[in-house]
């Protein structure tokens, strides 16, 4: 009996175990890896120990000692991993613009041996302090300064956390706006895309395969397939803006691309399917006589409707908007090709960081906060929703 | 089917996706890695397939929008799947200094004095100098603008601008939009106030100031009337004229210059071919097949002596076009390109 | 005078070519229980929506208490509706399903909640009132579904087959749950069934649909006792048929030769004339068996096949032209196959149709 429990469970293991293994690798390990590039910050000090030790007692406001300097060296020509160094040195130019041409002067300075004690000779800015309170704020090696940066905070000379100044970085309205435009886009959706299931679930036979093909298109379509059409379609000069000014319906040309207003018509369009096919799909299963019967209680269709088919479609209701907003989050493409530049979104802030600058804790920092505030969001909206018993027995 | 062979048989697809996963870019299939566009059809024509033909190799090609951190994971993964790559001047600096590239050897490329001075490097050779600067149709605007102060003149050349969306270019364009001279332009940049002075001339096109980011954007909006004018990469703009007859005019003064190289990534399983591609494509007679695909600049001074003048009238390095021409400051942008595209970026949002 | 409740007057309705429901007439009488019986696709499901205002007739009128409601609104028909697979709100507690008419109708708190009570007393399902649907028996749910349609006191309850996906023991004792409350509330109940045996336990009236048309709409005993067309002899219960012409009449009594060439005494009707072609049927159970002839109407038959069905036995019979069912108490003798016979039709059992 033992052994048959045993072997049942053997076989429940390895049949789940191919899921659990993609899970892990393709999901928990990126996502270990991305938590720990935001808060861990080794890059300087690995190259930098003997630095690290000099510049422990120095005052940040007096020209670099004499050992700090000698210390720099002495490092540089210890560092044989050329990555590594890179490394240290885009961290250190995160912080204090001008420390990669300084570095690579300093680098081919230090190759030669007659280089030292003193850095002044190679460049003056060794000089100036804040290049060495650059060296000496990356010598943590846990750190919160790109969560930090993230939402436009940062430690000043204190160390207590302070607002960046004012033009430097706008992560936070980025952030505001990326989900207030996923929020408008799940409202459009729902809005057009309710109705439309419900047209859907009601007819059959070919006119719902024509109406299921006419949602489904734009997920079969390439995105810059997509966007040119969106681009022919709503440029002034386009099929939309002639069409209105030719019937003289306004007198000149809407701004309907390159706007706030192309984004959430593009974005609307290509996340319909994903809010049109779980409402569907949940329609479809609602037998077909509750409305009758509702009506025969004495309830106007109207109210009907509210009472009987709208609650019972919630479920696929939410699931689409939670679809949606949450695919709507992560967009850049679109936004990048019909919006303008104040439409910009974080993901296209999280690329920058990554595909341009190749800083990578500054984009995973980026990740992080926004995988948190998807999460609250999502704990309270099943908090809310639960409370509505949404998704109950049918 | 048993559980018992569902099983043997997962895994044996899963080995089967494992040995997928891990199979390394197929030695001996060099692949060269361009920007696309009429550039890349170009370089197909004069470089790739006589390379091919020639040493018997095959070439795949695929393309790219930059990006340094692209360039960054590719190595860093271990058995890069490009091994030539054509990358901007800053690329190209950043990555020798980071190592994800392979020294190149110059012995079999040829004497470095036979090339221009700023496309010489241990990592890297120039291969294309492209200007960006401002264009317009000379057909919707017969009377079209000379300067980029001409670009800020609203009154003068009502409808909407085009910029390429990011700092670099931008920044430089503004200032000289505000009269600062070519010469003087990155001295200005590299003080607060400059920042400053640059995003405030920005600002002064409110509205009428959009947006592009791949180059053949401009060109569209050019032609669909969307904008007045646009800065945009001269090749293009030649390009379009030669191709669909238009009359786009590029204003030389006050254009940026760049160099664009030859990389081999670090790590490439296809070395030696790489190395004898990027040989094959900087000889004199090789590039000198260029400027008729593509009006960009070449780095092999042999080679420039010997494109024809009708073509080489169009090209950035011509004497003539590089008057008041900018060259683009490599070393400031290494240091300031992360500080400024977040200061870019915030501007951006909060307009 | 009789005083109607409801009535059809013309009523037709077509889908493309299809008269689904032909130029009906019916007169439904108030606090009457009628049954619309017939196969499926004979129109009885579909009168039944026209009444309770879900499609339009095509043709003709529909009036309730003398007012023609063809344009009302379902929702202003005040009409209980029960149907077939309850149609109950999954989302809503037993409570809230009965309230759920009247909370429509603008009631107050506490009323809605004392008539809820007292709609749930009735079907005897007080204890589960806080319960959601999917949490209880078909019959329960059913129950909860006549609760929700009685407890806005409409004067009209219509069913769509309400019990069909009930099994049979319970489909009994709802039928006479439903007959109960027929009687104690005095309402006029229109009930939609194929099955023939529930409308003869349940009704008053039996309307029998063949092809959108009414066959006979009768008591059920003379539905069963006296089918007017061959369709409702051989719908309702078992018959024998045998076909014959009239040969003559004695009296209250008419002569049939059969088909085979007997002859028959049958209880005469009007309009029998000689030579009419008609159809003579006997329920099995009428059907008298005897080794020795009886008087009249005696014909000799093989006994092929007796079947033991619990209470009673089924005897296949062969006579000279045809073959005859006959149902016999359990406590008679018991035939062997093969034994000669003789089957008895007595006069007044014997019924006589057009053909």
């Amino acid at each position: 009996m033992m052994a048959r429990l045993w072997n049942r469970r053997t076989r429940a293991f390895l049949l789940v175990m191919p899921m659990a293994l993609f899970i892990a690798v393709f999901f928990v390990w990126p996502l270990v890896i991305m938590v720990k590039q935001s808060v861990s910050d080794t890059a300087v000090l690995q190259i930098l120990p003997r630095t690290a030790d000099e510049v422990a007692g120095w005052d940040r406001a007096s020209p670099p000692s004499e050992a700090m300097q000698a210390a720099l060296i002495a490092d540089l020509r210890a560092a044989t991993d050329e990555k590594a160094v890179g490394d240290m040195v885009r961290r250190l130019n995160s912080a204090q613009s001008g420390f990669r041409t300084l570095m690579s002067k300093t680098i081919s300075a230090v190759a030669k041996p007659e280089t030292g004690p003193l850095l002044a000779p190679v460049d003056k800015r060794w000089m100036q302090p804040p290049y060495w309170i650059a060296i000496a704020d990356a010598l943590e090696p846990r750190t919160d300064r790109y969560l930090l940066a993230a939402v436009d905070l940062e430690r000043d000379a204190t160390g207590d956390i302070t607002q960046m100044p004012e033009g430097s970085s706008a992560n936070r309205l980025i952030f505001g706006r990326t989900f207030w435009i996923a929020g408008l886009v799940t409202l459009f959706c729902v809005l057009i895309g309710y109705p439309y299931a419900l047209l859907i679930a009601a007819s059959t036979g070919t006119t719902r395969a024509i109406l299921l093909a006419a949602v489904l298109l734009p997920l079969w379509t390439s995105l810059l397939v997509r966007t040119a059409a969106w681009f022919i379609l709503l440029q002034e000069q386009g099929l939309i803006n002639g069409f209105l000014l030719s019937t003289g319906v306004i007198a000149s040309p809407l701004a309907l691309i390159f706007n706030r207003t192309g984004v959430v018509i593009a974005m609307t369009h290509v996340l319909l399917p994903l809010m049109v096919l779980p409402i569907y799909s949940v329609l479809v299963t609602i037998p077909t006589n509750l409305m009758p019967a509702a009506t025969s209680l004495g309830a106007h269709p109207l109210r009907a409707f509210v009472h009987v088919m709208l609650p019972l479609s919630l479920r696929g209701v939410v699931s689409g908007m939670l679809l949606v907003f949450m695919t709507a989050v992560g967009y850049y493409i679109t936004p990048a090709l019909v919006g303008g530049a104040g439409d910009q979104m974080i993901s296209a802030i999280i690329a920058f960081y990554s595909t341009q600058t190749a800083n990578w804790s500054m984009a995973s920092a980026l990740g992080m906060v926004l995988l948190a505030i998807t999460l609250v969001l999502y704990v309270v909206y099943a908090q809310l929703s639960g409370r509505n018993s949404i998704g109950g027995r049918m | 089917m048993t559980i018992k062979n569902g099983i043997r048989g997962f895994g044996l697809v899963s080995a089967a996706i494992l040995a997928f996963a891990a199979t390394p870019g197929l030695a001996g299939d060099l692949t060269i890695v361009g920007w696309g566009g009429a550039t890349q059809d170009g370089q197909r024509e004069a470089y790739f397939k006589p390379f091919a033909a020639k040493e018997g190799i095959k070439v795949l090609e695929d393309s790219w929008d930059g990006g340094y951190g692209v360039l960054q994971s590719k190595v860093n993964a271990g058995n890069p799947n490009w091994d030539v790559v054509q990358v901007e001047s800053e690329e190209l600096v950043l990555g020798c200094a980071d190592g994800i590239y392979e020294k190149l050897d110059w012995a079999q490329i040829g004497p470095k004095e036979d090339f221009l001075e700023e496309s010489v490097s241990d990592c890297g050779i120039g291969t294309l100098t492209s200007g960006t600067g401002l264009a317009y149709d000379s057909e919707k605007l017969p009377d079209g603008p000379k300067s980029w102060v001409d670009f800020w003149d609203l009154k003068k050349y009502p409808g909407k601008r085009a910029l390429r969306k990011g700092p670099k270019y931008t920044l430089e364009f503004a200032l000289m939009g505000d009269g600062v001279p070519a010469d003087k332009v990155y001295e200005v940049l590299a003080t607060p106030e400059g920042v400053d002075r640059a995003f405030k001339k920005l600002e002064e096109l409110g509205p009428n100031l959009i947006w592009w980011e791949a180059g053949a954007q401009p060109i569209q909006y050019l032609a669909s009337g969307e904008v007045a004018m646009s800065a945009a990469y001269n090749g293009r703009v030649s390009n379009v004229n030669a191709k669909e007859g238009k009359k786009f005019v590029f204003v030389w003064p006050g254009n940026v210059v760049a160099t664009d190289s030859w990389v081999i990534l670090k790590g490439s399983a296809n070395k030696e071919a790489a190395q004898k591609a990027i040989a094959f494509m900087s000889q004199p007679e090789n590039q000198a097949k260029m400027p008729k695909y593509v009006a960009y600049g070449i780095t092999n001074k042999k080679a420039a002596a010997e494109v024809p003048p009708e073509l080489e009238k169009n090209l950035p390095t011509n004497v003539d076009n590089l008057k008041g021409a900018l060259p683009l400051g490599v070393d400031f942008w290494i240091d300031n390109n992360e500080s400024l595209t977040q200061r870019f970026n915030a501007w951006l949002a909060t307009r | 005078m009789a005083d109607f409740h409801i009535r059809l007057d013309g009523v037709t309705k077509t889908y493309g070519s299809l008269r689904v429901v032909d130029n009906l007439r019916l007169d439904i009488i108030r606090g009457e229980f009628l049954s619309l019986l017939g196969p499926s696709g004979s129109g009885k499901t579909t009168i039944l929506m026209m009444l309770a205002g879900f499609q339009d007739a095509s043709e003709g009128t529909i009036y309730v208490d003398g007012n023609m409601i063809n344009d009302i609104p379902s929702h202003k028909r005040n009409m209980g509706v029960v149907f077939q697979s309850y149609a109950l709100f999954p989302h809503m507690s037993v409570a809230q399903n009965v309230a759920f008419p009247l909370k429509m109708r603008g009631f107050g708190r506490s009323d809605i909640r004392e008539r809820v009570e007292r709609a749930l007393d009735m079907v005897q399902l007080s204890t589960m009132k806080d319960r959601k649907p999917s949490q209880l028996s078909g019959g329960q749910q059913q129950r909860v579904a006549l609760a929700r349609a009685l407890v806005f006191e409409p004067g009209v309850v219509l069913m769509d087959e309400p019990l069909g996906a009930l099994d049979k023991q319970l489909r009994e004792q709802m039928q006479l749950d439903i007959r109960e409350l027929h009687a104690r509330l005095g309402l006029t109940i229109v009930f939609v069934t194929h099955d023939q045996s529930e409308a003869l336990t349940m009704s008053d009236r039996i309307a029998v649909f063949n092809k959108g048309r009414i066959e006979q709409i009768d008591t059920p005993r003379m539905i069963y006792d006296h089918p007017a067309t061959r369709f409702v002899a051989e719908f309702i219960g078992e018959t024998n048929l045998m076909e014959g012409e009239i040969a003559g009449r004695e009296g209250d009594e008419a002569m049939v030769r059969l088909s085979d060439g007997c002859m028959m005494r049958v209880r005469a009707r009007d309009g029998l004339e000689r030579g009419a072609k008609v159809l003579v049927t006997i329920r099995p159970e009428k059907v008298e068996l005897s080794d020795p002839p009886a008087a009249a109407n005696s014909f000799p038959v093989t006994v092929s096949d007796t079947i033991y069905q619990g209470d009673h036995f089924r005897v296949q019979l062969q006579g000279a032209g045809q073959r005859f069912i006959a149902r016999r108490d359990r406590r008679a003798a018991e035939w062997p196959q093969g034994a000669r016979l003789h089957a008895t039709f007595a006069a007044d059992d014997c019924w006589v149709i057009a053909p």
